[in-house]
């Protein structure tokens, strides 16, 4: 529990860096929402007007803690692009990017632990060989790239769903069915990559003095290899899993502008040009929440599988 | 293992085959509904706060003035059914068209119109996002003897009021047009996603008759492969402003249809700092920088050179005998050079904004094409909002290549910029002759006498080669096969109302 209570707190306090280090790097590149907003309209008089109007020349400190304590209450404030509030223009594409890294993770689990088995049992045989091969290929290809051709192939040629034209999360079956593709393509990298480093840990267990034990004991390799091995690798698998989420996050602002997901991606690198700081304020909070919740949720994971872990940084 | 290598193909195919089991197949061929894709989503709803070229391309179709332009550059009576001009120019009576609805249902009278015009009047208590129009300063009294009558009194005759007038008319007092704009376009708006969509719908009470589509969606699709692949997959059925490699890359569902950008593209030069404060290194990049090849390698040869700050559209204005004012000479620029103290060149630098690939390109050209008088040119790409904070409302730059637009259809909207005291004057272009001409201009009360005074300061920007010129850009369009009833104008506007799906 004291263990628990001490992850959170670091959570807690990781997402309140977080902010400020965005709040700050914001603050300092040139151009403000105002100069964005007046376009080729802009003067300098009319540029500082509106900076004025908008409360841009307030100092720094007193316009993030403005952020922070409205952020606090639940209120996100008010776009300065698109004078909405944030949480509103925000919630269907943050649920949208959500369920789009929350389903690349899964096909990423779902592919990586059946197809890893497979190699482990093969290794040293052609199988692995070409695996190996193959898997080298995988991780190197880029999700755009992966996500132009399903786009292409399902897309354009098949027809099995609309490239661009997102049905809405208000059809969720369509919704996941497109989602589909670009969870794919976000997965195929990182699948690769989660089958490589389980494949490393299960023959690193297996070649441990525990299995040979076992086995010169008479208990067959099958049942070792699912009794001991896959129950000693998982602490590392679910810390490395983990970890993947901060890729898939970032893979997801990437692959939703090839396959027109309208999701947080899209709206961070616009409102980003925008100088819109509410809004990218908000989606570096929820990414960076949604990446180092995961963390957090692993190592408590972890420390319900090996209690030790706990004792280790006391 | 077999078993679960089987397992995994067997979900596999299964997989697949409820994939292709609930396919959305063709894209519908006709209806009454149009998606159109647009590159970039609407900086502002607010007729009267919109800046982007991109913004009043879409709202041209929810918005309208007391007179709005036609295809062919005229000013057709819109919100007014006619109107008459005193004989001393001064006082301007608007007949409203009777029983002209805004899309909340109100009927449009001179009040609403008075509103609007004030509101775009600059006053003490403007607020700052409002992009006020400086002609109507020129206002000195707004009268409205009934509801349908509205009296402008002028201080001074122009002879391009009336196309100010274009601007929107908007119901008076309404709050919400930053939310939920109303005009009395052919089109209402309906709703808007950020970085997603803005839906349109047909506005059956339209003076004019309604449209033929009735539900039209613009999707946002930034990504340039994004583009392409929505037209091809059927999830949009225009879109315009393509690239050439883009356009040739379309398949026989879609034509081309080809327009002009109505856009100024120039390697602009800051006039105030060194080296360009020379007209002799300015006219040398002139004499350098072939027009042509950078239409024929940047462009695949879709382009309209120009030699001054106008375009063809403009049709009386254009001065074509500018166009080869500086033919492609390198002998002459390099002797130019050495006049102005450097035989041996100098090095620059070319500040683009890199949200626009067609003015990298330009610029890559450029760059070949100075090499060869032995200026050293480099690009610098930077980000289009730091572009706007530095070089040009800073004029923080050396050069700079970008294209320039008429916010409304009058010579003067291009060409007053360059007067010296002009706010907007980026490339810090200062030059007696030509505030002299322009002063001359506004007063001046005969059309062909005022067309000749323009005409004269587009000379004047070309003989002291304020900027190297190159082209107004090829518009290209793709539109699905059945898709008919396009139409160019010559500002940049994209016109619903005549679409209509042919089956």
């Amino acid at each position: 529990m004291k263990y628990a209570f001490r992850r959170v707190s670091a959570l807690l306090l990781t997402m309140f860096l977080v902010s400020l280090c965005a709040f700050a790097a914001f603050s300092g590149i040139s151009g403000s929402a105002a100069e964005a907003r007046l376009g080729t309209q802009a003067t300098a008089e009319r540029a500082a007007a509106l900076r004025e109007e908008l409360g841009l020349n307030r100092p720094f400190l007193f316009r993030y803690g403005e952020w922070l304590s409205g952020f606090v209450s639940g209120d996100l404030g008010q776009s300065l692009t698109y004078r909405q509030n944030v949480g509103e223009l925000l919630r269907d594409k943050a649920l949208a990017s959500l369920l789009l890294s929350g389903m690349s993770f899964a096909l990423i689990v779902l592919c990586a632990v059946p197809l890893s088995l497979l190699v482990v049992r093969a290794a040293d045989g052609p199988l692995d060989v070409a695996h190996t091969l193959f898997n080298q290929f995988l991780m190197s290809v880029p999700p755009f790239f992966v996500g132009l051709l399903l786009s292409w192939i399902f897309g354009v040629t098949l027809r099995w769903f609309t490239p661009g034209a997102f049905p809405g999360l208000s059809r969720p079956g369509e919704a996941v069915r497109f989602l589909l593709f670009p969870a794919v393509a976000i997965a195929v990298p990182r699948a690769a990559m989660t089958v490589r480093m389980l494949r490393g840990t299960l023959l690193r267990e297996l070649n441990r003095d525990y299995v040979r034990t076992a086995i010169s004991r008479g208990s067959d390799r099958n049942s070792v290899l699912r009794r001991h091995v896959l129950k000693n690798a998982l602490t590392p698998t679910v810390a490395f899993l983990a970890q993947m989420m901060a890729e898939i996050v970032a893979g997801v602002i990437v692959v939703e502008q090839v396959f027109g997901v309208p999701g947080l991606g899209r709206m961070l690198v616009v409102s980003i040009s925008n100088r819109d700081y509410p809004v990218v304020q908000a989606i570096v909070v929820i990414l960076a929440f949604w990446v180092v919740a995961a963390n957090t949720a692993a190592d408590l994971i972890n420390v319900r599988i090996d209690p030790r872990l706990a004792l280790r940084d006391e | 293992m077999k078993k679960t290598f089987l397992a995994l193909v067997l979900s596999a195919a299964m997989f697949c085959a409820l994939l292709s089991g609930c396919g959305s197949g063709e894209p519908p061929a006709a209806g009454p509904e149009l998606s159109v894709g647009i590159a970039q989503d609407l900086d502002s709803l607010d007729p009267h706060k919109m800046v982007a070229a991109g913004t009043k391309e879409i709202m041209f179709n929810v918005f309208e003035g007391l007179v709005k332009p036609s295809p062919s550059g005229d000013l057709l009576p819109a919100l007014a059914e006619n109107w008459t001009v005193s004989d001393d120019r001064l006082t301007y009576t608007f007949n409203l068209r009777p029983d002209v609805k805004f899309h909340n249902g109100s009927i449009v009278t001179s009040a609403d119109a008075v509103y609007s015009l004030e509101r775009l009047s600059a006053t003490a208590d403007t607020p700052a996002d409002i992009v006020t129009v400086d002609a109507f300063s020129n206002i000195a009294s707004m009268e409205t003897p009934d509801e349908m009558t509205l009296i402008l009194r002028l201080k001074e005759p122009s002879n391009e009021f009336l196309s100010y007038l274009t601007a929107a008319v908007i119901p008076a007092g309404y709050e919400e047009q930053e939310t939920m704009p109303v005009g009395t376009g052919p089109f209402r708006f309906v709703s808007r996603t950020a970085q997603e969509s803005v839906v349109l719908e047909r506005f059956d009470d339209y003076w004019g008759g309604p449209a033929a589509i009735k539900t039209v969606t613009c999707r946002v699709i930034e990504n340039a492969d994004g583009i392409l692949m929505s037209l091809q997959s059927g999830a949009v059925d225009l879109f315009a402003h393509l690239t050439i490699t883009q356009a040739q890359q379309l398949t026989d569902d879609f034509r081309i249809e080809q327009g002009a950008m109505n856009l100024v593209q120039a390697l602009y030069l800051n006039n105030a700092v060194e080296p360009f404060n020379d007209l002799r290194v300015r006219q040398a990049l002139c004499y350098a920088v072939d027009k042509q090849a950078v239409i024929d390698l940047a462009f695949d040869g879709f382009g309209f050179p120009i030699g001054s700050s106008m375009y063809p559209a403009f049709g009386k204005y254009f001065d074509e005998t500018l166009i080869d004012y500086y033919p492609h000479d390198i002998q002459r620029a390099k002797e130019l050079l050495a006049e102005a103290g450097y035989p041996d060149g100098f090095s620059m630098t070319i500040t683009v904004p890199s949200n626009y690939q067609p003015h990298l390109d330009t610029a890559q050209v450029l760059v070949e094409q100075l090499k060869e008088i032995g200026v050293n040119a480099e690009i610098l790409p930077v980000e289009w909002e730091t572009w706007l904070n530095d070089a040009y409302i800073g004029r923080n730059f050396e050069s700079t290549v970008i294209g320039v637009d008429a916010s409304t259809m009058t010579a003067r909207a291009l060409l007053e910029r360059f007067t010296s005291s002009a706010g907007n004057n980026f490339i810090n272009y200062n030059h007696e002759d030509y505030d002299r001409l322009f002063t001359e201009a506004q007063s001046c009360t005969d059309d062909d006498e005022q067309t000749a005074l323009y005409r004269a300061m587009e000379r004047n920007l070309t003989e002291n080669a304020a900027n190297v010129y190159i082209q107004d850009m090829a518009d290209l369009l793709a539109v699905r096969n059945n898709l008919t009833g396009v139409r160019f104008y010559p500002i940049y506007v994209l016109d619903l109302y005549g679409l209509r799906w042919e089956s």
